[in-house]
């Protein structure tokens, strides 16, 4: 599985992407994420608050609930300040 | 349908020309312009940077211009959003619609922005003089895009 962070997740992980082979309780987007937290006290930190967190899987968004499968793409993001 | 992300600067009045040339089912062409003001949000901000995903950038502006397209008899529709290090004054954003008619150009147009801006995955990091910070979300933001789907759907 591909992870990318932007913006602040990036900066707080100090990961810009990488590949990762989570346990096999990690099925959806939230116990990914649950999973990432116990990765360190950066990814602590950085997802202290997983209701700042947007999630996209393959470059569309998705909820907490979403499945996810070992070739995704998932991107872990702040909410966007673009225009 | 075009969209464009890049790191370099547009001309205002080329884009609009190429939109509607040969086209004379277009009556009219509204656009809207986002430039980087020196105040956003703190104070004495000297430039900022704008991060993108690309790819899902790419992807996200394609499907919101599809959706006004969808709602609105749109004749021709462009995106151009910029990237990297930009300076109060600079343009960073152009949307455009053309249309037989007005009322379409001028809805949809506000719309694509609007939706543009709770969607299309682009992030500020603001240089101040006491460091950087990353822009925040705001809830106006929410609230105008929120709007469109009362309106329709």
């Amino acid at each position: 599985m591909k992870l990318l962070y932007f913006a602040w997740l990036r900066t707080k992980t100090g990961i810009a992407q990488e590949e990762v082979a989570p346990p096999a309780e990690v099925r959806d987007v939230a116990s990914l994420i649950a999973w990432l937290q116990t990765r360190g006290p950066n990814f602590a930190d950085a997802l202290k608050n997983p209701q700042v967190v947007r999630v996209a899987v393959n470059q569309e968004y998705a909820r907490p609930d979403h499945p996810l499968s070992a070739g995704d793409e998932v991107a872990l993001f702040p909410p966007v300040t673009g225009g | 349908m075009v969209v464009r992300v890049q790191r370099e600067d547009f001309d205002v009045g080329e884009e609009l020309a190429r939109l509607s040339e040969g086209n004379h089912g277009i009556g009219g062409v509204t656009s809207f312009v986002g430039l980087v003001r020196d105040i956003a949000g703190r104070q004495g901000a000297s430039a900022m940077t704008l991060e993108h995903y690309p790819g899902m950038t790419e992807r996200q502006l394609e499907e919101i211009e599809a959706e006004a397209h969808r709602r609105w008899p749109l004749q021709a529709s462009l995106i151009v959003h910029r990237f990297g290090r930009l300076k109060p004054g600079d343009r960073i954003v152009l949307v455009a619609t053309a249309s037989a008619h007005r009322e379409a150009a001028f809805e949809s147009c506000h719309f694509l922005i609007d939706w543009l801006k709770t969607r299309a995955p682009f992030w500020k990091l603001e240089e101040t003089p006491d460091g950087s910070h990353w822009v925040e979300s705001k809830d106006s933001d929410d609230i105008a895009a929120e709007r469109w789907k009362k309106a329709r759907s």
